[in-house]
C-alpha cells in the first residue's frame, strides 16, 4: 500500500533529453516516479510533458527524427538498455491515449488482443475470464456484457476511454502511462475514469499527462510542473498546489500563464 | 447600452444591398447544381447511346440460321472402324445434292456447296466419331449456312438490289427461297461464338480462345503484381526510412504509372522473350508484361490505403506491445485492404482492356486453338476485337460487337467481385 512519507521509487530517468530532429524538446529531466502513486505531469502546450510519457515505453522510438539521450530505469533496469525488447517493455508499461482509439473490432477481441499476443491465456476459458476481469476492473462489464461481440466503436465516447484502459490492463502492466486521458469527455465520464484511477492506483504505478489543474489536484498524489522542456518543479500534490517553490509554477497553477 | 445592429434593418440601402446579395447567392447555387445536372446527364447520354449501338450491333452474332438435311451416313465416305477419316463434307454436300437434283453441272453444283458453311459438317462428325454405329443408317441434322446466306435471311444482305451489288447470286436466292418454302431452316442460338476457338469463317469464329487467353493471362497478372504491389507498398510506407533513396523511388513509381503501356511491351520483347527465352504468344509472358504494368498502379492506391489508416490505431497496437510486423499484420493491413482491393481490380481491368503491351509479344495472332495453360499460343479480348474488326468479311462486323459486349461482361464481373470482396472484407469489424 503506499505511504507517501517512504515510497518505493519506480522510475527513474536521469538526465533525459529528446531532440526531433534539430529542436530540442526536453533539457535533461531528473525525476523519480514512485510506485502505486498517481503522478500528474502538468504545464502548458508543448512544454514536453507528453515527450517525457512517451520516453517512459518508448514510444518516441516510431517518430522519424526523435533521439532521446540519458537514462531511464524501470525497477532498477535501464529501458534504453540494448538487451531491452521494446515489445516486452511496452507489454509492462500500457498507456492510454488522449483520444480513445478502440480497434475497429469487437469489444472482446480489443481488450483480448494484447494477452492474444503475448500469450497470456491457454484457453478460451481462461482468456474469458482476463476479459471479463479486466473490464470489471475498468468499470465497464456492466454496460458491455451483452454484447462483447459488438464494435468497439459503437460505444459512447467515455465507454471507448474506459474500453481502452481495459485494454492496456489486460496485459497486467506494472505501469499505465495516460496521456490526457479525459481531454476528450464531458464531466460524468471524466469522474468515472477519475474513480477508477484511484482504484488502479492499489495495483498499478500511474503518470497521467493533464492540462486540468483540478484534475491534477483531485487525483495526483504527486505533481510535476515543466515548462518548455525543463523541470520546473516537483513534489507532494498538495504542496506543489499550495505553496509552490518556484514563481512560475504558481503563475500557472493559478491560470495566469499558460 | 446600445441595441445590437440588426444589418437587415438598420438602413433601408444596406437591407436591399443585403436583399440583393442573398438573391445572388442562391442563383449562382441553382446554377451550380444544373452544371453538375447538365454534366451527369451528358456523360450517360453519351454512355446509353454507346452501350446501345454495341448491344444493337452485336445481336447478329448470336444467332445463326442453320438447314435441316436427312443424310445417309454411307460406307462410301466413312467407314465405322476409322470414323476420324471420313470425308463428312462429301456426305453433307451428297445430302444438299439430294435436295436440288436438277443441279448437275460441276460448276453449279461447286455453287450450291456454297450456300453451306466450311464446318457444315462439323456436328456431324463429332456425332460419328461419339456413336461409330451410326455409320451406314440416315440421321436428320441442322447444317449451318454460310455467312452470306445466313446475313441474307436476318435481312442484313438487301435482296432487292440489282445482282451485281450484292454477295448472294439470283440462283442462291431461288435455291434458298426452295429451302424455305420446304420448311428446312430455322434460325438458332450461335453456341459456336462462345465454344469456338477463331477462324477465318465469320459463321465459325468463336470467341472461347481469346477469353480462355484472356483468363490465363490475367492469372498471371494478378499471380505477380498483387504480391510483389502490396509488398512493395509495405516495405515503402510502413518499413523504409524517410530519405533521399526512398523519395526517389516513390518519384519513379509515379513516372511508371505514366508510362506509355507500349514501352512495357517491348521491354517484354527485350526482356522475357530475347533473354529468358520464354515462349511468344503465351499468356506467360503477356501476364508478366501486364504486371509490370500494373505493378504501380496497385503500389500507388495500396500506399494511399495505409496512409490513410489514423495513427492512433497504430499508437494504439503497439501501445499494448505488437511488433511492428503484428501493427502491420493484424491491423493496418485489414484495415486497408478494401483499399488496397480497389486499387487491384482497377488496376487489372486496365489490363484487361490493354493490346498495346501485347503487340510486341506477339499475342495479337490468328489463333485458332483454345489455350490450354499458360505457356500455350493464345490471344486476348482485345486482340480478338481488333483482327475481327479487320477482316473483311460482313459478318464480322457484328461479331466485333460481340466481342465488345464479352469483354464489357468480364470486366462488370471483374468489377461486381471487387464489389463484394470489398463489403466482405468491411464486414469483419
Amino acid at each position: 500500500m503506499t505511504n507517501i512519507e517512504n515510497p518505493k521509487v519506480k522510475i527513474k530517468a536521469r538526465n533525459m533529453t529528446v531532440h526531433y530532429g534539430d529542436a530540442q524538446a526536453l533539457h535533461g529531466i531528473d525525476l523519480d516516479l514512485n510506485a502505486n502513486e498517481v503522478t500528474a505531469l502538468i504545464g502548458p502546450s508543448g512544454c514536453g510533458k507528453s515527450t517525457f510519457l512517451r520516453c517512459i515505453n518508448r514510444m518516441n522510438d516510431v517518430i522519424d527524427g526523435c533521439r532521446v539521450g540519458g537514462s531511464l530505469s524501470i525497477d532498477e533496469q535501464d529501458v534504453y538498455d540494448a538487451a531491452v525488447d521494446v515489445v516486452e517493455l511496452r507489454a509492462r508499461v500500457g498507456m492510454v491515449f488522449q483520444k480513445p482509439n478502440p480497434f475497429p473490432k469487437s469489444i472482446y477481441d480489443n481488450v483480448a488482443y494484447g494477452p492474444r499476443i503475448h500469450g497470456m491465456a491457454q484457453d478460451r476459458a481462461s482468456l474469458d475470464a482476463l476479459v471479463e476481469r479486466s473490464l470489471k476492473r475498468a468499470g465497464l462489464w456492466q454496460e458491455v456484457k451483452d454484447r462483447l461481440s459488438a464494435s468497439g466503436t459503437s460505444l459512447s465516447g467515455g465507454q471507448q476511454q474506459r474500453l481502452c484502459i481495459a485494454r492496456a490492463i489486460a496485459v497486467n502492466p506494472d505501469i499505465v502511462l495516460m496521456d490526457e486521458p479525459c481531454s476528450a469527455l464531458d464531466p460524468i465520464a471524466t469522474a468515472v475514469i477519475e474513480e477508477l484511477m484511484e482504484e488502479l492506483r492499489r495495483d498499478y504505478t500511474i503518470v497521467i499527462v493533464t492540462h486540468s489543474m483540478q484534475q491534477a489536484a483531485r487525483i495526483s498524489q504527486r505533481t510535476a510542473y515543466f515548462h518548455l522542456g525543463d523541470l520546473v518543479e516537483h513534489g507532494q500534490t498538495e504542496t506543489i498546489f499550495t505553496t509552490p517553490q518556484h514563481q512560475q509554477t504558481e503563475a500557472y497553477i493559478s491560470g495566469k500563464i499558460g | 447600452m446600445t441595441d445590437k445592429i440588426d444589418i437587415r434593418s438598420a438602413n433601408p440601402l444596406a437591407a436591399q444591398a443585403y436583399q440583393a446579395r442573398l438573391k445572388k447567392r442562391y442563383r449562382a447555387e441553382r446554377r451550380f447544381r444544373a452544371y453538375g445536372l447538365a454534366a451527369i446527364m451528358t456523360a450517360g447520354m453519351i454512355l446509353l447511346f454507346l452501350l446501345n449501338a454495341i448491344i444493337f450491333a452485336s445481336l447478329p452474332a448470336f444467332s445463326h440460321h442453320y438447314m435441316r438435311l436427312d443424310v445417309e451416313i454411307s460406307t462410301d465416305y466413312v467407314s465405322a472402324q476409322t470414323p476420324q477419316e471420313g470425308n463428312y463434307l462429301g456426305l453433307v454436300r451428297a445430302a444438299l445434292r439430294e435436295q436440288f437434283p436438277d443441279v448437275t453441272a460441276r460448276r453449279d453444283k461447286r455453287a450450291l456447296y456454297k450456300i453451306l458453311s466450311l464446318g457444315a459438317a462439323d456436328g456431324l462428325q463429332k456425332r460419328v466419331m461419339a456413336a461409330p454405329d451410326l455409320v451406314g443408317t440416315r440421321v436428320s441434322l441442322d447444317v449451318p449456312l454460310s455467312d452470306d446466306i445466313d446475313l441474307m435471311l436476318k435481312g442484313l444482305i438487301d435482296r432487292s438490289l440489282p445482282q451485281s451489288d450484292r454477295i448472294v447470286s439470283d440462283r442462291d436466292l431461288v435455291w434458298v427461297d426452295k429451302l424455305l418454302a420446304e420448311d428446312r431452316i430455322t434460325r438458332k442460338f450461335a453456341f459456336a461464338l462462345f465454344t469456338n476457338g477463331d477462324s477465318r469463317e465469320p459463321e465459325m469464329a468463336g470467341i472461347r480462345g481469346a477469353l480462355v487467353g484472356s483468363l490465363w493471362t490475367l492469372l498471371v497478372t494478378l499471380i505477380v503484381s498483387f504480391p510483389l504491389g502490396v509488398l512493395a507498398a509495405i516495405y515503402l510506407e510502413e518499413v523504409a526510412p524517410k530519405n533521399r533513396a526512398t523519395a526517389l523511388i516513390e518519384v519513379n513509381i509515379n513516372n511508371l504509372a505514366a508510362v506509355p503501356s507500349i514501352v512495357y511491351g517491348l521491354l517484354g520483347l527485350a526482356v522475357f522473350i530475347n533473354f529468358f527465352h520464354l515462349p511468344r504468344s503465351a499468356p506467360l509472358v503477356g501476364g508478366l508484361v501486364l504486371a509490370l504494368m500494373t505493378l504501380p498502379r496497385i503500389i500507388i492506391p495500396t500506399r494511399a490505403a495505409f496512409a490513410a489508416i489514423p495513427p492512433s490505431i497504430r499508437e494504439a497496437a503497439l501501445g499494448v506491445g505488437a511488433s511492428r510486423t503484428q501493427v502491420i499484420m493484424h491491423h493496418v493491413l485489414p484495415l486497408a485492404m478494401p483499399g488496397i482491393l480497389t486499387g487491384t481490380i482497377i488496376g487489372l481491368a486496365q489490363a484487361a482492356g490493354e493490346t498495346a503491351p501485347l503487340l510486341m509479344i506477339g499475342m495479337m495472332a490468328f489463333i485458332v486453338d483454345v489455350p490450354g495453360d499458360v505457356t500455350a499460343k493464345a490471344t486476348v479480348l482485345p486482340a480478338q476485337i481488333y483482327m475481327w474488326a479487320n477482316n473483311p468479311e460482313r459478318a464480322f462486323v457484328a461479331r466485333t460487337s460481340a466481342g465488345i459486349v464479352v469483354l464489357l461482361t468480364l470486366l462488370l464481373v471483374v468489377n461486381a467481385a471487387a464489389i463484394y470482396f470489398r463489403r466482405r472484407f468491411e464486414k469483419r469489424w
